[in-house]
């Protein structure tokens, strides 16, 4: 994994250097204000704690001269950070945390007229995996015991979620597709209430972050059944993949930060260099570790083709979840 | 017993010196927080969060809890002060802690807030520390029926509220909850009523947003029509024998509405999803409605002040409990608390009274510590608010003015939501001028948010069937008691009626 990483900054490093013989300069610039830090969700939830932990980390090494100010701004499913940063007065100065509904709402909300493409890519700090969770009085063991249960309630079986074209909603939705489920879905406000109401059992099943599910997990009230992650996750490694099952799918929520539409090249030079920082530093690498998250680096270039990777993807898997 | 040792050293870790320390700087800060317009606990502890990783997490929760209790403190000192709530916890407190101002009893409505606040601080923190585990239970089995009945029931305990013209009180309440479905709603995934367009209403109305209109513009407009600037707001002579009595007098008028603030915020401070805000608006109303002279509410009782204050204190303490022993923030500063806890290598959830017992324990030992440091610091400091209100009011209401304008920019840094204020303020203005109360709307724009999903969510469950609300074991006696208090006006007023036929 360190080999890949260094190999990815070295890789960084050098289109850097090809692409900006201005480099040497951007080491000059640096910000004359306090940073617009807004997060695309609001107080509490996975995103808003990623982004208080990064500020957090700059604050403790003192990696920038001017602070960064936090501001949640998630309205509207993100629409709200969405437009902020959109009509952002001083590109310079504004940056982003985001999750996937920087995907999924420009896609939803055309009438927003936000495309992602314009935004500034900083520094992926990491992707989040979704986990399928049962209670363990539900006495469900394993994959199979779940779908013979949903199929024996005939369409009572209850599971909780963040709503309609988020990103569990998705995963569901896929897995509803391929397994043809008939499952009841409840919408609720964000992660934390999802798990809460599953360790209460108010509702049968969820698929949850593991930063959200973990308390519960540990404790030994969950049981997590599949992950929805390209290779079997080290916290839990008797877990299946989807793709194990035949099917080719994994799903991740997108932990990035990214700078306004505008930003100069000299201002986002000096923020992958702070974030890059934040990224090595030990504070970091071990959250990622603790929070369950698989590093995921990329230059800017790798990160432009990941965004339209990802746009494509989600607005064939809404068109098919809506359509 | 087990819990007295635990705690006996959980209290000795909160008094060494760098906690003690920090407890009282905490509360400072959080107390003048609080008494900022606009600006509540959220903001203190999320500003001052990244500077808690200089200190063991022991310390910077305490740190951050002593923020959160002084803000509770605090809220109240604008309300009463200026009229304005100090934070959206410090809502109801207008009510009563304003007309106490206007008639120059603002020490008593200050002294009334700080022992009630002590009071509910306490309580609370003595229920945690004997059932923390116990009612953590108790909370998950509030599923989004159980909610939804509480909710009706808050709705319920407020139709009398607004005095005796009950069609104004239900229009206020219709007009609130309208309010709060703008936005973007979680269930079906789409915005609704983005009125004209404007992208800023997708984020929806902010709560603090229509509060600071209704109350600091309103009101402010209002008091200034009613008077023509010749208000003499009050002769505040500050003495200690003043306060002494002051005090005294608080304990004799407001001591009912302590209790029942202290008791019931709590408990709804516990579930996941409600917090201070609601809490201290709930018991306002069934303080009001257990009261023998309920037509003293809204006019300077000191039961209406002590009530959403002690309840304030007491849910914020409530609230902590599901962040502790489930993960689940119960309210907006909590889920804060929460993050700062991940970022300090703790997993709150139901390992963390096993795994850290050390952590927890002096952290409810800081609960204590925190509140008699807050109820001294309090009291300290009222004389000096109080002589806030000496300035001639032709001074103060272009303040007020600027600290609503503020306020409420600092909240969400944006000018729509300034936009929004003078409008509601205007609106709010006539309104009143039309005898329409306006507790109420403030009341639905608060709970509309947490009824609405709830009932859609509790529908869904049953497949459409409204049973589901009076067939649970715990959401069924209170739908049948919030039912009971909705019709119960009604009946009372068929009855005058049928007395005054009968004459």
């Amino acid at each position: 994994m360190t080999m890949t990483k260094r190999f990815f900054l070295g890789l960084a490093a050098g289109t850097a250097l090809a692409t900006l013989p201005m480099t040497a300069f951007a080491q000059d610039w640096q910000p004359t204000r306090p940073v617009d830090f807004t997060i695309m969700a609001g107080a509490g939830g996975g995103a808003d704690q990623i982004a208080r932990f990064v500020q957090s980390v700059v604050e403790a090494n003192n990696l920038t001269n001017r602070p960064l100010v936090p501001t949640n701004r998630g309205g509207g499913s993100g629409a709200e950070a969405l437009l902020h940063m959109n009509g952002a007065r001083d590109p310079d100065h504004t940056l982003m945390v985001t999750l996937n509904s920087f995907y999924t709402t420009p896609i939803r909300q055309e009438g927003l007229g936000i495309d992602i493409e314009t935004f500034t890519p900083i520094t992926m700090m990491g992707v989040d995996p979704f986990v399928l969770w049962v209670h363990k009085d539900s006495g469900i063991t394993d994959f199979e015991g779940y779908l013979a249960k949903v199929r024996e309630m005939n369409g009572e079986y209850v599971m909780g979620g963040t709503g309609a074209g988020q990103e569990d909603s998705i995963v569901i939705a896929y897995m509803s597709g391929v397994y043809d489920l008939d499952i009841k879905y409840i919408p609720y406000d964000g992660g934390g209430a999802v798990a809460k109401d599953l360790a209460g059992q108010q509702i049968m099943a969820t698929v949850n972050n593991p930063a959200e599910a973990k308390g519960f997990y540990e404790a030994g009230d969950f049981v997590p059944l599949l992950a929805f992650s390209d290779e079997r996750m080290e916290a839990y490694p008797d877990v299946p993949t989807m793709k194990e099952m035949g099917h080719d799918f994994s799903y991740y929520n997108q932990r990035a930060i990214v700078g306004a539409p505008g930003m100069s090249d000299e201002a986002a030079a000096y923020y992958r260099e702070v974030f890059g920082k934040v990224y090595d530093g030990e504070e970091w690498q071990s959250y990622l570790v603790s929070e369950s998250l698989s590093p995921l680096p990329m230059d800017e270039a790798e990160t432009r083709a990941y965004w339209a990777t990802q746009v494509a993807n989600h607005r064939k898997l809404l068109a098919e979840i809506e359509g | 017993m087990e819990v007295l040792s635990f705690l006996t050293s959980g209290v000795l870790t909160a008094l060494e010196p760098i906690n003690l320390g920090l407890i009282l700087i905490g509360v400072t800060i959080g107390l003048f927080i609080g008494a900022m317009p606009g600006l509540g606990s959220v903001n203190g502890v999320a500003i001052l969060l990244p500077i808690t990783f200089l200190v063991p997490p022991a310390s910077a929760i305490i740190f951050l809890a002593a923020i959160y209790y002084g803000a509770m403190y605090g809220g109240a000192i604008s309300s009463v002060a200026l009229g304005i709530p100090g934070a959206s916890t410090a809502v109801a407190t207008t009510f009563d802690g304003r007309p106490l101002a206007l008639q120059g009893r603002a020490s008593l409505a200050l002294v009334t807030a700080a022992l009630a606040s002590f009071v509910g601080g306490t309580v609370a923190t003595v229920f945690f520390t004997l059932f923390a585990p116990l009612l953590a239970t108790v909370a998950l089995n509030f599923g989004p029926p159980e909610i939804f009945a509480l909710m009706l029931l808050a709705f319920a305990t407020f139709v009398g509220l607004g005095g005796d013209d009950i069609p104004k009180t239900v229009f206020s309440i219709c007009f609130g909850l309208v309010l709060a479905t703008v936005g973007f709603d979680t269930i079906s995934g789409e915005p609704r009523l983005v009125l004209f367009d404007i992208q800023g209403f997708i984020r929806g109305i902010g709560f603090i947003v229509l509060a600071i209109g209704v109350y600091g513009i309103g009101e402010m407009l209002w008091t200034i029509e009613q008077t023509r600037g010749e208000i003499t707001t009050t002769n505040p002579k500050m003495t200690a024998k003043g306060l002494a009595s002051d005090a005294k007098e608080a304990v004799q008028r407001g001591w009912k509405g302590t209790w029942i603030g202290s008791i019931l915020g709590f408990f709804v401070g516990v579930l996941p999803a409600a917090g201070a805000t609601p809490g201290s608006l709930m018991s306002y109303g069934v303080a009001k409605m257990l009261s023998k002279t309920p037509e003293e509410y809204g006019r300077g009782s000191p039961d209406g002040v002590a009530a959403p204050e002690a309840a304030n204190n007491s849910a914020s303490t409530g609230s902590m409990l599901p962040m502790l022993t489930l993960g689940i923030p119960g309210s907006p500063t909590t889920a804060i608390l929460l993050g700062g806890m991940v970022m300090w290598g703790l997993t709150p959830g139901p390992r963390l009274f096993i795994d850290e017992s050390e952590f927890v324990w002096s952290l409810i030992g800081s609960f204590y510590i925190s509140n008699f440091a807050a109820v001294l610091i309090n009291l300290a400091f009222i004389p000096l608010f109080v002589w806030m209100l000496r300035m001639p009011f032709t001074i103060l209401a272009p303040l007020i003015f600027v600290l609503s304008i503020v306020g409420g920019f600092a909240a969400s840094r944006s000018m729509h939501d300034l936009w929004l204020i003078v409008i509601f303020g205007l609106g709010a203005f006539f309104l009143r001028k039309f005898d329409y109360p306006l507790a109420p709307a403030v009341l639905a724009i608060v709970l509309g948010p947490i009824a609405e999903p709830t009932l859609r969510q509790s529908l869904l469950l049953s497949s459409g069937d409204p049973s589901i609300f009076f067939t649970r074991p715990i959401a069924g006696p209170i739908t049948v008691i919030a039912i009971i208090l909705i019709l119960l006006p009604a009946i009372k007023m068929l009855r005058g009626k049928r007395r005054v036929a009968a004459d």
